[in-house]
């Protein structure tokens, strides 16, 4: 009976405080003055440590966007570096306040984990890459070849899925991490490896003599990356969600991070005035900011085109074209909703 | 058959017997000469082992070939072709062949403290030196004794060096384990059991409520002095290595005592508790508890508790070596003869006392081996903090890995790390021979 009470006890003690987790994220913000961001504990391009030991890259930028909207400061963030594992358990468990982690939007996670994804900021997708002297030009040329992948993620389903849709068969050669997977390819124990179009781009900008291979042009699955933060608080996942638009906007209008302050004073576009809180409609108060919520968003890193450039884009060692993530005047799937 | 005995009988060459010459005695020693080339020396030995036939000649030729090609080119690599200072992997490819190593002296201090601040190294180096200081009259008997006070507050002094924080907070500290020292001794008397739970409430219950604010009282009235305070998630690289396996090594010890006592106790209650840690502990792996530290422990304590990480860690750590030492221990109590105890228990001596005399002296000099082996084990179990994204020095390769300028570099980080780690543990393991000898006062019979 002891036991049973205590049980009783602390779940409801657990449950009472992961209900005021569950409360209010921006005061909890506010008053900690920091965000926790979680971010991965190394991609290439996405997450990774610069010489003087401070986060750098595609995802720690929108944790900087969102630390300037909310609180004023883009360095006033704290990174909490998270596996494929304990990334969920951290955000639920409320450790960190949002997730930026390469993490694609699924229906079970959204629904099942009970979590709420911020529009994607990166459209990503399962390719392959291959060495230029094999042949291939095309994936439906690579039946029966042998194809390094790593265990236990969904890309090693997408594989299986496409070659039997395709009446193909290959030999999976199973490798740990993405470092295993480049040792083996090099070393020719895979004809092929696979994994998202931006891991490849990465992995072959690490190569001696990148020219050497060839990412195929087929995409086999869709990955749409970006932040989540949990379910239950509409407020602060409309802040991180319309700060991903607002610099999506800013890219649409023309606003960077260097003209944002001259153009807030000078432009007569409404929609720029608006983005920038140049009139009085007072937008950022309607979740509980000030006006300049977007301006500061937006000098904190620039534009997401500007974050784009400098993290993955072709003047990068990643050189990642713009593809499907280019604006959607452009051809691409980036399609902010209005600022009104 | 005496000395004097022994010397009237030597022969002296040029003695003379009987006042008669004997020319056909060799005067002098013919001094000793080597022995030929072919029986012994390197050649001979080398005639002997390796080409005493057709069949082994071939194959030493050919061993011998593959070491010089292997030697050469692990030489050019890590030597002569090998590149120490450039901005990138790029770089280091034009510039030469050998292994990039550049990225151990760009990156070095992130494998030494992680994200510890630049400006207060000298406090994780300060508290590493100090280790050594606190350690050695642990480790060798002809140091003062009067140094042992210092390794007594050498975990305070050093937790207080790398995390800083307030001077009042340590000295609350200090004080609290006074009082409950204090609370112990009134109530002993009175009774045992009722002064042990008094004094452990009074400990919990000052640090669940009282040790933070009266800090932060004493911070705000008289004035903060201290050390600037670092996050635990600053820490990474061999600092957190070594605070988690120095702490593990220092606590595990003295609690697995406590537990290889408890399991032959004859108090039932206390021998099932000590059995029951025991076997649970030991049954599962690490790794789980470490994600039950990371993942699991969260749900349950309230947001923003700063209950952090290193220090969840550090106690699953502490409970999994714990356990181990338990059982090693356990073995020693069980390695020595029945007749120790009995003889004890003749003596008169209670039981405290014969465990502190005779047993566990006895006891802990046959388990050193096991002992020592248990700490290496867990100083390199450390590495598994990486999979629960703690970024110790395997973990931090990921990052480091993933900045585009580093991107491809796999073998020399992976050397690097299994070097420190290699002369850690062989420093454990030399140390542990070395004690092991002078502690050999010869029982075997």
């Amino acid at each position: 009976m002891k036991t049973k009470l205590l049980t009783l006890a602390l779940g409801t003690a657990a449950l009472a405080f992961s209900a005021t987790a569950n409360a209010a994220t921006l005061d909890d913000v506010k008053a900690k003055d920091f965000l926790q961001c979680g971010v991965s504990t190394g991609f290439p391009g996405f997450a990774f440590t610069d010489d003087n030991g401070d986060w750098q890259g595609f995802d720690p930028a929108f944790c900087r966007a969102v630390a300037a909207a909310v609180l004023g400061d883009a360095s006033k963030v704290k990174f909490t570096p998270t596996t494929g594992k304990t990334r969920f358990t951290a955000l639920a468990s409320g450790e960190i306040d949002m997730l930026a982690r390469n993490t694609t939007e699924t229906f079970s996670r959204d629904v099942d984990l009970k979590f709420t994804f911020a529009p994607v900021n990166y459209y990503d997708g399962q390719g392959f890459m291959v060495r230029k002297d094999l042949g291939v030009d095309s994936a439906l040329g690579l039946s029966s070849a042998t194809i390094c992948i790593q265990t236990g993620t969904t890309t090693e389903l997408n594989l299986a899925d496409y070659f039997r849709a395709n009446n193909m068969s290959y030999e999976p050669v199973p490798v740990e991490t993405n470092a295993e997977a480049q040792e083996k390819y090099l070393a020719n124990a895979c004809d092929a490896y696979t994994t998202d179009a931006s891991g490849l781009s990465a992995t072959r900008s690490a190569f001696e003599n990148p020219d050497d291979h060839i990412v195929l042009p087929e995409i086999i699955s869709k990955e749409p990356l970006g932040p989540l933060v949990r379910q239950g608080d509409d407020q602060w996942a409309d802040i991180v969600k319309w700060t991903i638009l607002a610099l999506i906007t800013a890219e649409e209008v023309g606003v960077t991070a260097g003209n944002a302050d001259q153009m807030k004073a000078d432009s007569t576009d409404p929609n720029i005035q608006r983005l920038l809180g140049a009139t009085e409609d007072n937008y950022g108060a309607m979740f509980g900011l000030d006006n300049d919520w977007a301006l500061r968003a937006i000098k904190a890193g620039g534009n997401y085109g500007e974050i784009f450039a400098r993290y993955l884009g072709t003047e990068t060692p990643l050189g990642i074209e713009r593809g499907v993530n280019a604006l959607w005047t452009d051809g691409g799937l980036m399609y902010a909703a209005p600022i009104r | 058959m005496s000395d004097t005995d022994s010397e009237t009988q030597v022969f002296r060459p040029d003695d003379q017997i009987g006042g008669m010459s004997l020319a056909y005695v060799s005067t002098q020693t013919i001094p000793a000469s080597h022995s030929p080339v072919s029986t012994s020396g390197p050649i001979a030995w080398m005639r002997e082992k390796m080409f005493s036939s057709v069949s082994d000649t071939i194959v030493s030729l050919i061993s011998l070939a593959v070491i010089i090609l292997v030697v050469t080119s692990l030489m050019s690599w890590l030597v002569t072709n090998s590149v120490w200072t450039a901005g990138s992997l790029a770089e280091c490819r034009e510039i030469d062949t050998g292994g990039c190593f550049a990225v151990i002296v760009v990156r070095f201090s992130q494998f030494m403290f992680g994200f510890y601040p630049s400006e207060l190294y000298w406090r994780p180096i300060l508290a590493f030196a100090l280790m050594f200081v606190a350690a050695a009259p642990l480790l060798h008997d002809t140091l003062p004794r009067k140094m042992l006070f210092f390794s007594a507050a050498y975990p305070l002094l050093a937790y207080w060096l790398l995390w800083g924080g307030s001077v009042w907070g340590i000295a609350l500290f200090v004080g609290a384990l006074v009082l409950t020292f204090v609370i112990w001794q009134l109530l002993k008397g009175f009774n045992m059991a009722i002064a042990a739970i008094v004094a452990g409430l009074f400990l919990v219950l000052w640090f669940m409520f009282a040790q933070g604010s009266v800090t932060s009282f004493i911070d705000n009235t008289i004035g903060f002095v201290g050390l600037e305070s670092v996050e635990s998630s600053k820490f990474g690289g061999f600092l957190l290595t070594f605070v988690i396996g120095v702490t593990g090594i220092v606590a595990s010890l003295p609690i697995g005592i406590m537990l290889a006592l408890g399991r032959k106790s004859n108090l039932p209650i206390l021998k099932a508790l000590c059995v029951g840690f025991i076997e649970f502990i030991r049954g599962v792996p690490l790794i789980t508890l470490l994600f039950v530290a990371s993942t699991l422990l969260n749900y349950f304590l309230p947001p923003g508790t700063s209950f952090d990480i290193i220090l969840r860690v550090l106690i699953m750590v502490t409970l999994f070596a714990s356990a181990y030492m338990a059982e090693v221990i356990r073995g020693g109590l069980a390695a020595l003869p029945r007749g120790q105890y009995e003889a004890a228990d003749a003596l008169g001596l209670t039981y405290w006392q014969a465990t502190q005399k005779i047993v566990l002296p006895q006891a802990l000099k046959i388990s050193i081996p096991g002992i020592v082996n248990t700490f290496i084990g867990l100083f390199k179990d450390t590495t598994l903090v990486s999979i629960i994204g703690l970024l110790d020095p395997i973990g931090i390769m990921q990052p480091i890995r993933s900045d585009s300028n580093w991107n491809g570099i796999v073998w020399e980080l992976y050397l690097f790390v299994g070097l420190i780690f290699f002369i850690t543990c062989f420093t454990m393991s030399r140390y542990s021979m070395y004690f092991e000898r002078k502690l050999d006062t010869g029982h075997r019979s």
